[in-house]
């Protein structure tokens, strides 16, 4: 197993900097996969370069908490300060939703429901040209709403895609309310194990967790794999956590002065 | 159009590995040619083309050249957005094969009538979209096309043996082909349904009636150019496709005219109401929607008459 090498706390601070500079939402979303994009981008993800060719794929489907990702992609030194501080800015590749223009973006997401495909078919590539690579896809669970979602479901576990991995950011909210209470998902597990998935729960803020379970997975033959990630919505942010309005909320400045401090972070 | 599609994809994928074909469970007794000879580069999907045009945009992505298969309604609208945000957005060969244009499969009821997918796919500036007469010009349409970098939308026809006289399998992109040298009429026509507008055409022609068939098969590309010359040329065009008006070639014409400032009439024959509920055949909705050859005649003839009593 690789040793981790990029904190969440990086990217928490990021997520938090970018949406107060730039005074746009999400934020709660974003916070909620901080620690799985730590997993990923710290050791699991196999790309030593952006631009090469047979480098792991990584899909965030749930394209809404994008400036986690860019906040990855800056903390691993393929994306400038200066291009960060663009988010959101005119004429900037940094929108709320990532673009594929991007360096580090593979595929542009912000329609939810359609990752999962393009990540199925990048698998399905890999398979005919005979690589090792992988491709891994984060969807929201709110996103399990839109059918597609189970289309590529049913192709992947079909096709055996056991070099597909998706995580499922299992925070049970989505814009207006809580999934239980707008479109039951559960028992989100064991609808993924029906459709012929191999299916790990795990803490989504474990970063040793996901990275050890995702090195356990067999990516060489059997059924595609998914980690149900158990997360808390704006998770390191109290006043944040498990609150629908973060969906969509900026922050003000003594909030803003509130998050910094309870991330560990002095404005 | 089908078989030349079966037969012309399968001669691509013997020249280039890269090419592969997904369906979304169609294509029975006609894809064929290629599932035997290429079964590890075959998928059937299953009935989910959201999912189907997604999978082609990943495999594009890794630089295959993923060709998709359905019906015109299935293949068009229902991943309508799953083809805006894949194979557009990220400029990407994916190749959409929508079958069966207008009323080719008018048995089958509305769901099945592909009246508007030309109208929606050329909004998209980034989509090549191509619309072949016949089978020949849609051979020739896929040796010029099925290479370019981006995007491709095909309406097919299911029709493999009318050919269009004169048209001798001509295709070019951003280009019209034209039959005729007729100086009373042009007669514009996209798709299978040229065949009614070339039968018009001689109709018209032993009634004295001279006449100049235009065939618009490359929508973006949209021969502008080729319209807007012959539009200066004719005092009164005609416009014949198996679609709604707005949105195809109709409109393609009235742009051209607009924005060119031509002092040409236009006349659109098409589909202009929603569908009545009732089955039948292709012939049956053409008459019905006056894009028989029949119907053509009158209309051109009508259009011609009213002009000759205001001048």
């Amino acid at each position: 197993m690789s040793e981790n090498c990029l904190s969440s706390y990086q990217i928490r601070r990021t997520i938090l900097e970018q949406s107060k500079r730039a005074n746009v939402g999400h934020i709660g979303s974003a916070l909620s996969i901080a620690d799985i994009m730590a997993a990923l981008y710290g050791g699991i993800l196999h790309i030593s370069d952006p631009e090469a060719a047979d480098r792991d794929r990584f899909v965030l489907s749930k394209g809404h908490a994008a400036l986690a990702l860019y906040a990855a992609l800056a903390a691993k030194g393929w994306m400038s300060v200066q291009t960060l501080a663009s988010y959101c800015g005119n004429a900037s590749l940094l929108g709320v939703h990532p673009e594929h223009a991007l360096r580090g973006v593979d595929f542009s997401t912000g329609s939810l429901g359609q990752g999962l495909s393009f990540g199925a078919g990048a698998a399905l590539a890999a398979w005919l040209q005979q690589s090792a690579r992988r491709v891994f896809v984060l969807v929201s669970d709110a996103e399990c709403n839109e059918g597609s979602i189970w289309e590529a479901i049913m192709f992947a576990a079909h096709q055996r895609l056991s070099n597909l991995i998706a995580v499922v950011d299992l925070n049970g909210q989505q814009a207006l309310g809580y999934t239980n209470d707008v479109m039951s998902l559960s028992p989100m597990a064991d609808r993924w194990k029906a459709f012929g998935w191999d299916v790990h729960e795990v803490d989504g803020h474990d970063i040793s967790g996901i990275t050890q379970t995702i090195a356990s997975l067999d990516t060489t033959s059997g059924p595609p794999h998914v980690l149900i990630a158990h997360t808390t919505f704006g998770k390191g942010v109290s006043f944040m956590e498990g609150q629908i309005k973060w969906h969509y909320w900026p922050m003000s400045d003594a909030e803003y002065q509130d998050a910094l401090a309870q991330i560990g972070a002095v404005a | 159009m089908r078989g030349a599609f079966a037969k012309t994809i399968t001669e691509l994928a013997e020249r280039d590995p890269r090419v592969v074909l997904l369906t979304g469970d169609l294509g029975y007794m006609a894809l064929e040619p290629f599932s035997d000879r290429f079964p590890e580069r075959f998928f059937n999907i299953g009935v989910a083309e959201q999912n189907m045009v997604g999978v082609a945009t990943g495999l594009a992505e890794a630089g295959f050249i993923p060709f998709v298969y359905s019906i015109v309604t299935f293949a068009s609208l229902r991943p309508y957005e799953f083809i805006r945000n894949g194979p557009i957005l990220h400029q990407l060969p994916v190749r959409v094969v929508a079958m069966g244009g207008g009323f080719e499969y008018g048995h089958a009821g509305p769901t099945h009538h592909g009246l508007e997918d030309v109208g929606v796919m050329r909004v998209q500036p980034g989509i090549t979209v191509v619309a072949p007469a016949d089978h020949p010009q849609a051979r020739s349409a896929l040796l010029e096309t099925w290479n370019v970098p981006g995007p491709v939308y095909y309406r097919f026809g299911k029709d493999d043996k009318t050919t269009i006289d004169g048209l001798d399998g001509r295709f070019a992109l951003g280009r019209a082909q034209t039959i005729g040298h007729g100086t009373d009429l042009l007669l514009i026509s996209m798709g299978s349904v040229t065949a009614e507008v070339a039968k018009a055409a001689s109709i018209l022609e032993s009634q004295g009636v001279g006449c100049e068939l235009m065939i618009v098969s490359s929508f973006n590309p949209a021969p502008v150019a080729d319209l807007a010359e012959k539009l200066a040329a004719f005092p009164i065009a005609l416009s014949v496709e198996a679609h709604y008006t707005v949105g195809g070639v109709g409109s393609l014409v009235a742009e051209v005219i607009a924005e060119h400032g031509i002092s040409c009439r236009l006349v659109r024959c098409g589909v202009k109401s929603s569908p009545n509920g009732m089955a039948g055949d292709q012939s049956y909705f053409h008459d019905l929607h006056g894009i028989s050859s029949t119907a053509i005649v009158e209309t051109a003839l009508k259009t011609l008459q009213a002009r000759e009593v205001a001048l």
